[in-house]
């Protein structure tokens, strides 16, 4: 009716003559109809969501011989936490976790450390070729792991960093890097330049201004970053697969497909090393929810 | 700490004008040398990794896809386009070309109807703030598992005894068990599937934030002229989201398109090529076969085919 309406929208306005009693009542009716098709929808969407989930857990608790019985139960009478403990225990799958959390933590510090410092360039300085390098940073997040495992296999082996935490640690900075340059720079973005410029004035460097001011006020930022980084390293597949050879090399995942080609498949095993797999990941998402979705969100609308 | 020390540890993270201005000089010519020279100082690092993780790596594989008897052997020979003739006449590649774009193109449309679906019900205020918390803690689940934790998964529900088998039987939608991932007909639907499962939440997310970014006096304003929801919905909501579907979309694309553990974990490829990507179909040219020359022949076209993507999303960036 107003001209805001004929301006924004394409909808033809239809009479708007109707008796008041009339549009409530089916109003009411509507919404009844339309929450319970809301609740409906939102049911069934949790049972495709989760339901794999569940029975990942319920899986987990069984004995092995009991994973495909007829009908399936989600709780049997052999509910133990056995499959976790023979996980637990086995020292080589213990060796699978400890490189994961090595190499994932190794990338997350490695990163932030020169993401700050690229993102405090970008944010701060005006150079020459800035838009060239932007472009080059944002490109390389495309450019498909597959085409550079060949050539990285041949550069590890040949910089003798093949089956190394180095190798590995250093090939997964190339896919978080970029991603955490064009978050921070975002971050760094919307804090006002006269926090840094005091530092300069007091005497104090760049670097000073850096590391004394920008960083520790931006650490809700940098969780957000250093989260993301995590899962990516803590999830990544194929250079772990192709980049080492020995077991006492490889991470979760690998040790997840591992388990997976042993002997006689132990479901209740493999359910129990995924959920311990997952949990790190897990737990850092529930703890920076709100971080997180936000600074995903803002650099996948942005970036 | 003292002034000195961070200044030397400025001057040594990569201008080295810097480390050299002697303090008896005035400014004059030296100050803005390193006032130049500072922020690429501070991108050092990235250039420095960029450089030889990206650049020379990518310039190492064109260069590999023209030769022969590449990294297992000593001695390279130039091939020309012997590596390309020989992917591109492979039947084997040509299907992994048809298996990834069925793979992408599903997968992705499938990610943005879902993902605007449960957006669409998790912005609704017909539940609770804390049931839609709940709700949306549940939809995200499937993103943060791994992808070998993804396969396993599904190779447990998917198996001929499975639940998902037991479930459809006991309905009478199929006979007896399906081998989904075994049988060469259902194979491709399987794992394309199984991507849809895990990559949605990611589309819901994004999607998520968008609506709430619509402002409600346009829904408002609709409702006063008496427009209905689904006039509202292509009216309003389609056009405002347009921006962020299609990025996500080409984004999608160009992930989807390099998925690999998802298929190497779940059938490796087969049963008879029936889901052989062109990632899968590299992989095994390299590490299954040694061909490192044709893999890198293949893995070059791959780079080619995500390039060509990518200008388009840029290209929609820029428009917008």
């Amino acid at each position: 009716m107003t001209a805001v309406t004929t301006q924004t929208m394409r909808v033809r306005p239809e009479t708007a003559t109707k008796p008041a009693e009339r549009v409530a009542t089916r109003a009411s009716k509507k919404h009844l109809g339309l929450k319970v098709g809301v609740i409906a929808g939102l049911t069934l969407g949790a049972v495709f969501a989760g339901l794999p989930v569940v029975w990942m857990l319920s899986t987990s608790l069984k004995a092995n011989g009991e994973v495909f019985e007829i009908p399936p139960r989600l709780i049997t009478e052999s509910f133990s936490f056995d499959a976790y403990a023979k996980i637990l225990g086995d020292p080589l799958q213990m060796r699978f976790f400890l490189n994961s959390y090595i190499v994932a933590l190794s990338v997350t510090a490695l990163t932030l450390f020169v993401a700050i410092l690229a993102a405090f360039a970008f944010s701060r300085f005006s150079f020459r070729g800035k838009e060239a390098v932007n472009v080059v940073i944002v490109s390389v997040q495309a450019v498909p792991p597959i085409t550079l495992v060949i050539p990285y296999f041949g550069l590890m082996v040949g910089l003798g960093l093949y089956n190394t935490y180095p190798g590995l640690i250093l090939t997964h900075m190339v896919f978080t890097l970029p991603y955490a340059i064009i978050m921070l720079t975002a971050y760094f973005n919307t804090l006002p330049r006269e926090l840094d410029e005091s530092v300069k004035v007091d005497g104090g460097s760049g670097w000073t201004a850096l590391w004394r001011v920008l960083v520790p006020i931006s650490v809700p930022g940098l969780i957000a970053v250093g989260v993301y980084t995590f899962m990516i390293s803590w999830n990544e597949y194929l250079f772990a697969l192709t980049l080492t050879r020995t077991d006492d090399m490889r991470t979760v995942p690998i040790g997840i497909q591992l388990l997976m080609g042993q002997h006689s498949y132990e479901w209740n095993q493999m359910m129990a090393m995924s959920i311990l797999g997952s949990i790190p990941v897990l737990v850092l998402f529930l703890l920076f929810q709100r971080r997180f979705i936000g600074g995903l969100t803002a650099g996948a609308v942005k970036s | 700490m003292g002034q000195p020390d961070l200044r030397t540890r400025d001057s040594s993270v990569g201008a080295p004008a810097a480390d050299a201005a002697p303090p008896l000089l005035p400014g004059r010519g030296r100050r803005p040398v390193s006032k130049r020279l500072a922020p690429f100082g501070y991108l050092s690092p990235t250039l420095i990794l960029i450089l030889v993780l990206m650049v020379i790596p990518i310039l190492m594989v064109i260069s590999y896809s023209f030769q022969d008897n590449v990294i297992v052997e000593r001695n390279p020979v130039f091939s020309g386009l012997a590596n390309y003739a020989n992917v591109l006449s492979d039947p084997d590649f040509l299907v992994a070309i048809k298996n990834t774009l069925i793979f992408i193109t599903v997968s992705t449309a499938a990610h943005l109807v879902l993902g605007l679906t449960f957006a669409i019900l998790l912005n609704t205020d017909v539940v609770g703030g804390v049931t839609k918390a709940v709700f949306r803690i549940i939809y995200i689940l499937p993103w943060l598992f791994t992808i070998a934790v993804v396969a396993v998964i599904w190779r447990l529900m998917l198996d001929p005894y499975g639940v998902v088998n037991y479930i459809l039987t006991s309905v009478h939608a199929v006979q007896k068990g399906v081998d989904w991932f075994g049988d060469p007909s259902t194979a491709l639907w399987a794992v394309t599937f199984v991507n849809i499962w895990s990559g949605y939440p990611f589309f819901m997310i994004s999607l998520l934030a968008g609506l709430q970014g619509i402002s409600t006096d346009m829904y408002e304003a609709a409702s006063v002229d008496g427009a209905n929801a689904v006039q509202k919905f292509f009216g309003i909501t389609i056009p405002q989201l347009r921006p962020v579907l299609i990025s996500m979309a080409v984004l999608d694309l160009i992930w989807t398109s390099q998925q690999f553990a998802l298929i190497w974990m779940t059938t490796g490829g087969g049963p008879l090529n029936a889901t052989e990507m062109l990632s899968t179909y590299t992989y095994k040219q390299a590490f299954s076969s040694y061909e490192f020359a044709t893999a890198s022949a293949s893995a070059v076209i791959v780079l080619l085919i995500t390039l060509i993507l990518a200008v388009f999303y840029v290209r929609q960036q820029r428009v917008r």
